[in-house]
């Protein structure tokens, strides 16, 4: 046995008396090792965070600690003063973030901020502190230090950002480091990338890793242990591979099986008929600069062509920029493309003034990505479905009537159209958005990362729905995603965008078989646990072909 | 570089508007009834027909629209901005012997309000929920409400008719013959009440609006990450709340510094403090349209000169302006 660097026993983390259980976490414990990455793996609310801000002593005022301890290298940290316990924090204690885009202060330069960890402890002559900031700079892979250093924040990628918080976390070499969700918001390319970092830097310096993640894909990739949280509950602890192979929790086994695989199911046969939607030669270039200024150009979309059977759904996977959004709402003519055609069923309307595209509005709906934004949150379930039967004519009582008849179809009781949206999960606002995009009888669904942010197993639920209902309904599919395991299940057909083209286009299971561009590759290769995932869809039952 | 150019670009839009404006002005007049030689007439105080035509001859009058609105604009590019016959002054010369003692209440009230706003906002946000929190955040409400002018007669009551303790009314004490050190002190305590007066009120919305902002970024992604580092809370609230909380703040406060050669009728006609504002005033009860002009003109130019200020500010304090712009 390693030594153990962090020691968590019987820890209960009890929430306000408002809040829908008693406790955060509920007798917790774990440890973890020397050069050891432990991760706890969790849906959202599962406590996993929480766990992670008590051993930083970070938890809200509001959530207190209830009993157990929690020891770093044999030292107790519950019941250190505050003094103490900031000593502790950067110093022993490294912690990275899941938002790199706002985790670094935007008016600091990157140098100034890497310093204030040093700064904060006293450690080194000021003049030293450049220098070890340029080192460490060079030691997470960013290029030309000296240059980043006097950078600030917004001139770097989410990736080079999320470097620079791991050169911060392990500015004074911590024996832990807790990596809250580091890679969720970055390209799976970057991910790959950011994963491979922390893993080297780990073997290096013999650093503890705490890692918190919701990705079984990532567990795979960097746990040496696993960790899984059930409501605030751990319901499995084991070493990655037997935990992964065999669960012994159904908590566990459910979760595994909701890991979208990588291999396609056997493809669908479609009727030859006309495309629901043809895309060709769709361009949209984005002018910065204003009225005297000369502007950067960029081709968000660069002559895209595709079209989508009736029925049929095509994927539109790309990495973040890479254009595929812009085309989603390029379709829509909710951002005005700048040349080409798009043809629903029969009907061109690139050309057409908004007043005449209203009357065409119908035939193509979208699902946006975020549940909690894209719905209004003044407006009854049943008035935000109905809104749009309005506003194309129908009479009020009857599209009331038609919403409820909807939300039966998306599987939520008729009775929720009383209701508003903050009283709904993720989940069941997707459901929501799903019903409301419905309602008017769409030919062509755009799918904008609408699973993107739910849990796997909620994420499996929506994919089987949006199934469902294209068997039942016949509507094309255009689904936009950067998951790739996603697009595998889901997508009939699959188009790789970059940089605002399509780099390739093919059959699902013909991509995944001989992905022919580089990019292609690239991408598939980067996918978290490939090999840990290979198990076929045979665990989900509803399954239509 | 960029500034340079962005600096330029700005100039050259300022001068658009200004001509805009002046266009206006010229208009303006011919829009009142009757026509500006019966109005000049009128403030001459004189108004036979001879007169009238001597009048619109020696301004143009006669000659076509187009003609006058050049000579009027060619004026005014040489900063001729007219000649007003109440005060037998050349209008320029009234605002510039005004101006000093307009921008020394404005910019003092500015500077008291920012500096005091900031201050007890940040205070506020430290201390949410506890009493000085909600003392500051009441006072800061009551200031808001209040009616300036009466705040004003309100203190001139208290501070200087029962406690003696500052001079009533003007900008100096009228035949003191203070030179030198001995002046400007006697300048500064005729300055204290209607600073005071005119800066609470924008004292109290930079302390609401700073209050606001400093909760909203404590909750940021990068304040965390501050904790993480073990930073005390006093550096992080300094370095990395108060920074950031500051922009809006800016933001309003180069709003109201556009304000500041016009904004203080009120305060001067109270104190009877000779600037601009009261210069205004007084123009606007006599209809000398040419000194309402000229004030209206300057006025316009340092809102634009201002909102450059200001804009340079924001690219200096915050970074990723200059990216995007």
């Amino acid at each position: 046995m390693t030594e153990r660097v962090l020691h968590v026993e019987g820890l209960s983390l009890s929430l306000p008396n408002a809040a829908d259980r008693r406790f955060a976490l509920k007798d917790a414990s774990f440890q973890i090792g020397a050069g050891e990455t432990v991760c706890v793996v969790g849906e959202s609310g599962s406590g996993k965070s929480m766990t992670a801000h008590a051993v930083m002593g970070l938890l809200p005022p509001a959530v207190k600690v209830a009993a157990g301890s929690i020891r770093l290298a044999g030292r107790e940290l519950l019941g250190l003063d505050e003094r103490d316990m900031r000593r502790l924090r950067g110093c022993d204690i490294g912690m990275i973030f899941q938002e790199p885009m706002t985790s670094l202060n935007p008016l600091m330069r990157i140098g100034d901020q890497i310093g204030e960890m040093f700064e904060a402890h006293g450690a080194l002559h000021p003049a030293a502190r450049n220098k070890r900031a340029l080192e460490l700079i060079e030691e997470v892979g960013l290029p030309d230090p000296a240059h980043i250093v006097r950078v600030y924040p917004h001139q770097l990628s989410g990736g080079q950002r999320q470097r620079v918080m791991i050169a911060m976390a392990l500015a004074l070499e911590p024996k832990l480091l807790i990596a809250d969700e580091p890679t969720t918001a970055l390209d799976v390319t970057t991910q790959a990338q950011i994963l491979r970092l922390i893993d080297r830097l780990r073997s290096e310096h013999g650093t503890a890793v705490l890692f918190i993640t919701h990705d079984f894909g990532v567990v795979a990739e960097i746990a040496d242990r696993i960790v899984v949280l059930q409501n605030g509950e751990i319901c499995e602890t084991g070493k990655t591979g037997d935990v992964l192979r065999t669960p012994s929790h159904d908590y566990t086994k459910r979760l595994i099986a909701a890991v979208p695989s990588l291999t396609p199911p056997e493809p669908r046969r479609l009727a030859t008929a006309t495309p629901a939607l043809k895309i060709d030669g769709l361009s949209k270039t984005y002018r910065s600069g204003g009225f005297f200024a000369k502007g950067r150009e960029v081709a968000a979309v660069d002559n895209v062509s595709f079209e989508i059977l009736p029925g049929e759904t095509l994927g539109l996977v790309g990495e973040s920029g890479s254009g595929k959004s812009t085309v989603g709402r390029c379709c829509l003519r909710l951002i005005e493309p700048d040349g080409g055609m798009i043809r629903l069923e029969t009907v061109e309307i690139q050309g057409m003034t908004q007043r005449m595209l209203r009357a065409h509005r119908s035939r193509i709906q979208m699902i946006f990505q975020d549940p909690y934004a894209s719905l209004n949150p003044r407006r009854s379930v049943g008035r935000i479905i109905a809104e749009g039967p309005v506003a194309q004519g129908v009479d009020r009582s009857t599209a009331m009537l038609q919403a409820r008849e909807l939300l039966d179809l998306v599987g939520l009781a008729p009775a929720a159209a009383d209701r508003y949206p903050h009283e709904f999960s993720g989940g069941q606002r997707q459901r929501i958005g799903i019903a409301r995009a419905l309602a008017l009888n769409p030919k062509v669904l755009v799918a904008d990362e609408a699973v993107s942010a739910l849990d796997v197993s909620v994420q499996a639920q929506i994919l089987d729905l949006i199934r469902e209902i294209q068997n039942r309904l016949q509507v094309a599919v255009l689904f936009i995603t950067h998951d790739l395991r996603v697009a595998a299940q889901i997508c009939d057909r699959i188009a790789v965008m970059q940089r605002g083209r399509i780099v390739e286009m093919a059959a699902t299971a013909e991509l995944f078989a001989n992905p022919a561009h580089d990019y292609t590759q690239m991408l598939l290769a980067a996918v978290p646990g490939r090999e840990a995932f290979a198990h076929t869809h045979e665990t989900e039952t509803n399954h239509v072909t | 570089m960029d500034l340079l150019r962005f600096v330029l670009m700005r100039l050259g839009k300022g001068v658009i508007v200004l001509f805009a404006i002046a266009v206006l002005n010229f208009f303006l007049v011919r829009a009142a009834p009757g026509d500006p030689a019966q109005v000049m007439a009128g403030e001459a105080g004189a108004g036979d027909e001879v007169f009238l035509d001597q009048l619109r001859q020696q301004f143009g009058l006669d000659r076509p629209l187009y003609e006058q609105l050049w000579a009027y604009l060619s004026n005014y590019a040489t900063l001729d901005l007219g000649f007003s016959y109440r005060q037998q002054q050349p209008v320029l010369d009234l605002i510039l012997e005004r101006l000093p003692a307009t921008l020394l209440l404005t910019g003092a009230a500015f500077f008291i309000s920012l500096v005091l706003g900031v201050v007890l906002g940040a205070l506020a946000a430290r201390r949410v929920g506890r009493w000085s929190d909600s003392a500051i955040t009441t006072l800061a409400l009551v200031f808001y409400a209040t009616p300036l002018f009466w705040i004003a007669l309100m203190s001139q009551i208290v501070f200087s008719l029962k406690l003696g303790w500052l001079p009533n009314v003007g900008f100096e004490t009228v035949g003191g013959g203070y030179t030198g050190i001995d002046r400007a002190l006697d300048i500064i305590q005729h300055l204290i009440m209607p600073a005071l007066t005119l800066g609470l009120f924008f004292t109290a919305i930079y302390a609401r609006m700073m209050r606001a902002s400093m909760l909203e970024v404590a909750g940021a992604d990068f304040v965390k990450t501050a904790y993480a580092k073990g930073l005390s809370p006093a550096v992080i609230t300094r370095r990395h709340i108060a920074r950031n909380a500051i922009l809006p703040v800016v933001t309003l406060a180069g709003l109201q510094a556009g304000q500041l050669v016009g904004g203080a009728i009120l305060t001067e006609t109270v104190f009877a403090w000779p600037g601009i504002g009261r210069l205004m005033f007084e123009a606007l009860a006599q209809r000398d349209y040419s000194v309402l002009l000229g004030v209206f003109f300057i006025s316009s130019a340092m809102v634009v000169i201002f909102n450059l200020v200001t804009d340079i500010i924001y690219r200096i304090v915050d970074p990723r302006i200059g990216a995007s712009a």
